[in-house]
């Protein structure tokens, strides 16, 4: 029975600076949510709070009854499994192979010896050649991940995420190191597993339009606040020039990175 | 306003004064450069003068003339001719007529010594092998971005600087009067020692490392054991292997002495050749270890190219 994801008035700072500043969300399962802001708005804080690589200074974060902010040990570690994340410099180790690299996703489940040991089961590799399977890279499963192109990089940190079987799916910033068609595959790729798996997504974006296109529902975030919380059709232009001024709009809707054109001229 | 518009209306205007400006801040920086170099030189001799002083090489020292009379002579030129005296002792009588026998007779302890040369070696292989495990686990905990947390830090660090501060010979005369006198004692004197410089070597490539996979590692469910294994073996690997070679030749140079306290190796026979006074066994040694080293030498030095060639290609 999946659960949803509470953040219950969510602050953390870093010295004086607010990055998330008394964030309240409530995020039901299945949902593909797309959070915009510039950079420095407190989106990858956000996330990353979430997965717990940084811990909040004020509020919680639940998940059904799992009150995710006081997590230790193997509960956390369990935690961080099933709200699998994405990075957007993949975060992949470059100097071992593609399958490795998957398996990492396993390794919630294994012994200290046999994860020294980098050994997995069988069960556990048909796993990781089917999640890359989904993702068009069994022909690339023995290189080195420091040969492939980013957007191969980040299709194997996205099958790493799913060998976790995850509950929630985390992307910061997935795509804004990527050329517009590789980011079309990654942004289709977790919208695939959204809606086959019915995983919950959270994704970071920095374009309106790949943001209007893909998500559900759209947060936008302003000096660690959310200023915007709504479906993408309610996010209008005028919206968009209230919350961050003309500028904002225009940054948001001029940015380099884009879905949304390719798409349309695929 | 762009920067560049901004440069392109205003230069014009205050161009002669930004010259001027920049020729005299220019003259005030080679000026306080020079002023540094002066000071830095002379502080440099001032300090290696006083070091020559204190280590006596300005010493005056009595000698006797070959005529029987003493006289007062500076110690460096009163020396080099005893030095000279030395090496020629411990030259060989050589003849063309009979330098088969005449070498059988130089090295005439070879049987033992080959023996003593091959214990040397397996002295230095297995004590650079212990040093590694100890070096390579210790590293890691020792590395400022990896370590769990900085009491763990602070702890393994004094334990890698009380290694290998102390040096070889001083472990192996702890060992051997806990072990008693054998290789044992040199395998352990030396692995304390390779533990202490492998792990701060190791440490520093530590230190170095991208942090993003250990991220993802982490971001994923993983343990630290689990961050260390996946996200950062993989990136020192090629330096660890690149050091642990170097490591075997110095700890091959470190065997062939460290049986002169009783520890095992090639050593023992200087001792021994010392207090017989068999000077020409002193040469033979010498030109043992000597191609011994420099076997070792250039065979590791081959294969750590090799390693770091691959580590590039990776």
């Amino acid at each position: 029975m999946p659960d949803s994801l509470n953040l219950i008035n969510v602050s953390r700072h870093f010295g004086n600076t607010k990055a998330v500043d008394n964030v309240s969300l409530d995020i039901p399962p299945g949902q593909f949510v797309g959070v915009i802001g510039r950079s420095g708005a407190g989106k990858s804080t956000m996330l990353r709070l979430i997965n717990r690589l940084i811990d909040p200074t004020e509020g919680e974060i639940r998940y059904g009854d799992r009150v995710v902010t006081q997590l230790k040990g193997k509960a956390l570690r369990d935690w961080r499994r099933d709200c699998a994340m994405i990075f957007q410099q993949f975060n992949l180790v470059d100097r071992l192979d593609v399958l490795t690299n998957v398996l990492i996703g396993r390794l919630a489940e294994r012994g200290f010896v046999s994860s020294m040991l980098m050994r997995f089961t069988d069960e556990e590799r048909t796993m990781a050649i089917q999640a890359l399977d989904r993702l068009d890279l069994v022909p690339q499963t023995l290189q080195r991940a420091g040969t492939l192109s980013g957007g191969q990089q980040q299709r194997v940190a996205i099958a790493k995420a799913l060998v976790q079987q995850p509950r929630i799916m985390l992307a910061d910033e997935p795509i804004a190191s990527l050329d517009p068609a590789n980011a079309t595959l990654v942004m289709d790729g977790l919208r695939a597993i959204n809606r086959e798996d019915g995983i919950t997504v959270l994704v970071n974006l920095h374009t309106l339009d790949t943001a209007r296109a893909y998500c559900d529902r759209i947060v936008a975030m302003r000096d660690g606040r959310v200023m915007f919380d709504g479906s993408p059709c309610q996010l209008t232009n005028d919206v968009v020039r209230d919350i961050y001024g003309t500028e904002g709009l225009q940054e948001f809707n001029e940015a380099a990175t884009s879905t949304q054109k390719v798409a349309v001229m695929a | 306003m762009s920067a560049i518009a901004e440069m392109t209306e205003t230069v014009p205007d205050v161009g002669p004064s930004a010259f001027t400006q920049f020729e005299r801040d220019f003259a005030a920086r080679r000026r306080s450069a020079r002023i540094n170099w002066a000071l830095g030189s002379a502080l440099f001799f001032m300090l290696f003068f006083a070091s020559a002083w204190i280590g006596d090489f300005f010493k005056i020292t009595q000698v006797s003339l070959p005529d029987g009379t003493r006289a007062w002579r500076w110690i460096i030129g009163a020396g080099l001719p005893r030095l000279g005296e030395y090496v020629e002792k411990t030259l060989p009588v050589l003849r063309w007529e009979s330098l088969g026998a005449d070498f059988a007779e130089w090295f005439w302890r070879w049987k033992i010594w080959l023996k003593l040369l091959v214990e040397t070696v397996l002295i230095a292989f297995m004590a650079t092998g212990i040093g590694v495990i100890g070096g390579f686990l210790l590293s890691f905990p020792a590395s400022r971005n990896l370590t769990p947390n900085k009491w763990v830090l602070f702890i393994t660090r004094r334990l890698l600087e009380l290694a290998r501060t102390v040096p070889e010979l001083v472990w192996a005369l702890i060992f051997v009067f806990a072990f008693s006198v054998g290789p044992m004692a040199g395998v352990l004197a030396i692995a304390v020692h390779a533990t202490g410089a492998l792990g701060k070597l190791y440490s520093e490539v530590n230190e170095n490392i991208n942090m993003a996979p250990l991220e993802g590692v982490k971001a994923s469910g993983g343990t630290w054991f689990d961050q260390i294994r996946y996200g950062a073996v993989p990136q020192v690997l090629p330096n660890i292997i690149s050091y642990t070679l170097l490591r075997f030749e110095i700890n091959v140079r470190s065997s062939s002495i460290i049986g002169y306290v009783g520890a095992g190796g090639l050593g023992q026979e200087f001792r021994t050749a010392m207090s017989f006074q068999e000077y020409t066994d002193l040469s033979a040694l010498f030109i043992i270890i000597f191609l011994t080293v420099a076997v070792i030498d250039y065979g590791s030095e081959k294969l750590r190219h090799k390693m770091i060639g691959m580590g590039e290609r990776a």
